[in-house]
């Protein structure tokens, strides 16, 4: 009798688990690799943005970006722009929030301006590449609704595949597939869809190193626009998480001085 | 101390600067926490005039040189740093050719303050077309004619951040004088303003020191700027002396000055407001505006963003910007592409007279490190009794092309 008592129940949270709809598994992956990279304080990079044209012409950017993790609201980022040389030393401040606008603050260094912009540009091309502001933000959980799609291994590894669509009515896309490595929940893989839900771009991530035992970062992210031909490759080099960057690290002193 | 605008002097600092760029251009970063630049840019400029000048000496076009080096070390990790901007012209113009450091300044870092001293530029407001609030540096009127370009300024500058803003204060020790044009320069006088023809309130002159002080903060879709000065103008103020002859006069003012931005979604409300009083001339003036953007237009990566201010002074006639009661409209185009190439279309105008100036600014990239930019600028119906009335004929389409390192 007890022991089919135990059966019972046993079939029963089996069905339960099995009655857990494609949704909420998605966002149950979701929240799991956003807690995953939870608790790398901070961290400080230095990028080499390689443009590649339809005809293969290239032209490097170099940049810096520093980033203050916080769990009550979204991340604080400084970028600054070293390359090409007529640019150097402009820089940008953003306070990611986990619900509604980011607040976003450009320097100028040649008029010593520190300038509000308006975060409303989600679509449009980071600094002439195939990578729209809204690929390069932080990616917080509550920015878009999720989907399981199946389980695939690629490269040799055994992924998730989520569909997410952006909350944002502003963003560029339609839809995301995510490939989610199942073991450290690192990204392998993005596609993003058109608003007319036609393919659009596809973005490898690759040599990945991990840093303070579980946080898992990409050395390399490879953006390639289907319609356009043109690609964006993104190296991360001299990765930092020791550096114990705080509030005032992102204030708009701090965003001035990071313009060198 | 600065020496009185003795020009050898800027020279040889200057060209010792330009010998670094040129020879030592690079980058240098320890893992002792020091970092070492050199960098900068050289160009060269083309101003053609459309009209022949008012006045005798004055030419149409103008060949011109400029080269601007740049210094930065650090140590400590960024917690000390010594920064130097050097700036150069050679112009048909003896006026126009000049020397300048724009920065030389020690700064000290020390979690959420720093204290800087030295020669520095600050900028403070929100608006696009006038800057009103903006006082701590002279502007570098040979330079450019909107007034963008400013000199360097001696202070010592200690900034403080807290929960409630940053707080800034600043002791400004030497005042700089405007610089105008000479005798074969445009966008001047009928008359040239030589050293003897300007005059302070203060018997000590340029020594008199002025102070300053702003609380900035941000909330929400807010951000704040609430600033005091107090010393020397840097607006001279133009007077007949018993001769019959002009003379600049530079007066002790006090100043309190407020700036305010929305950012709301893709657009942003701006405004900035000052009232100024000294023993002979109180005034008030106000820029209030809004920019509206639109972004990514149909997925060409191409941003339209559309500008207007309106414009009060009540000085109205008085005022030296001629922007008494005007409105300021145009288009800024950002293509967003590898180039970043962009342009900036606008005009402002006199609500009351006929005055209308228009503006076309554009800048593209060439390869890695050249940049090519072009500036346009129309005096059009220049009301008699305005103060432009002088420039009226100095319509002019610059070009320019700048070497960057």
């Amino acid at each position: 009798m007890r022991r089919t008592i135990l059966t019972l129940i046993g079939v029963a949270v089996a069905g339960f688990a099995m009655a857990q709809s494609p949704e909420e598994k998605g966002l149950e992956i979701a929240k799991a690799a956003d807690k995953y990279d939870e608790g790398f304080g901070s961290s400080s990079t230095k990028l080499t943005m390689i443009l590649t044209n339809k005809q293969g012409q290239e032209s490097t950017r170099y940049m810096s970006n520093q980033t203050l993790e916080l769990t009550t609201d979204g991340d604080k980022s400084l970028i600054v722009f070293n390359s090409p040389r007529d640019v150097k030393g402009t820089a940008t401040l953003t306070y990611t929030h986990k619900e509604g606008s980011d607040d976003q603050w450009l320097y100028l260094p040649a008029v010593k301006r520190v300038k509000r912009i308006s975060s409303d540009n989600k679509s449009g091309p980071f600094m002439g590449s195939e990578f729209a502001y809204e690929d390069l933000s932080s990616q917080e959980v509550e920015k878009y609704t999720y989907k399981f799609i199946k389980e695939e291994a690629i490269n040799g590894v055994d992924t998730y595949v989520i569909e997410r669509d952006p909350v944002d009515p502003k963003s560029g896309y339609a839809r995301q597939l995510v490939w989610y490595n199942k073991e450290n929940y690192r990204l392998e893989k993005m596609e993003f869809y058109d608003r007319k839900n036609a393919l659009l771009k596809t973005l490898e991530y690759s040599n990945y190193n991990v840093y303070k035992e579980k946080h898992w970062r990409a050395g390399e992210m490879n953006m390639v626009n289907h319609q356009t031909g043109k690609k964006t490759k993104l190296i991360f080099e001299d990765y930092d998480f020791g550096l114990d960057l705080t509030a005032d690290d992102f204030s708009q002193n701090s965003l001035r001085r990071a313009s060198r | 101390m600065i020496p009185k605008s003795n020009p050898n002097w800027w020279r040889s600092i200057f060209s010792i600067s330009l010998l670094f760029l040129l020879g030592f251009s690079g980058i240098a970063q320890n893992s002792n926490g020091t970092y070492t630049e050199f960098s900068g840019y050289i160009g060269f400029d083309y101003r053609q005039f459309f009209n022949d000048g008012l006045y005798t000496g004055q030419k149409t076009s103008y060949p011109s040189f400029v080269v601007q080096p740049e210094f930065l070390h650090e140590w400590n990790n960024g917690d000390d740093r010594l920064k130097f901007i050097g700036f150069g012209r050679f112009d048909r113009d003896s006026r126009r050719t000049h020397f300048d450091v724009r920065e030389l300044y020690y700064q000290k870092v020390k979690g959420n303050w720093e204290l800087s001293i030295g020669l520095k530029k600050i900028f403070w407001g929100v608006t696009e077309s006038v800057h009103l609030v903006d006082i701590i540096n002279q502007t570098d009127f040979v330079e450019s004619f909107d007034g963008e370009e400013k000199l360097g300024q001696p202070m010592v500058q200690f900034s403080y951040t807290t929960g409630i803003g940053t707080f800034d204060l600043f002791y400004l020790p030497y005042f700089r004088k405007r610089v105008f044009p000479g005798s074969r320069g445009r966008l001047r006088t009928p008359f040239i303003i030589g050293e003897s023809d300007v005059a302070f309130e203060s018997q000590a002159e340029e020594t008199r020191p002025s102070f300053g002080a702003r609380w900035s903060t941000y909330t929400g879709p807010f951000d704040i700027g609430l600033s005091y000065f107090s010393g020397t103008g840097r607006e001279p103020f133009f007077r007949t002396v018993n001769n019959g002859d002009f003379q600049l006069f530079y007066g002790v003012i006090d100043q309190v000055g407020l700036d305010v931005q929305a950012t709301t979604g893709p657009m942003l409300w701006k405004v900035e407001t000052i009232v100024r009083k000294s023993d002979f001339q109180d005034m008030w003036a106000i820029a209030a505006g809004f920019e509206y953007s639109f972004y990514n237009i149909a997925e060409s990566g191409l941003d339209i963003g559309v500008v207007a201010e309106y414009l009060h002074d009540d000085r109205g006639l008085l005022s030296f910007s001629s922007l008494d009661n005007d409105v300021f409209a145009g288009a800024r185009f950002a293509f967003n592409d590898t180039q970043s190439t962009e342009f900036l279309v606008g005009g402002i105008f006199d609500l009351e007279k006929s005055t209308t100036l228009w503006s076309i600014e554009g800048s593209r990239r060439f390869g890695n490190s050249w940049k090519g930019e072009i500036e346009m600028r129309l005096f059009d119906n220049v009301d008699p009794r305005e103060f432009l009335n002088f420039v009226r004929e100095d319509s002019f389409l610059q070009i320019s092309l700048n070497k960057y390192f």
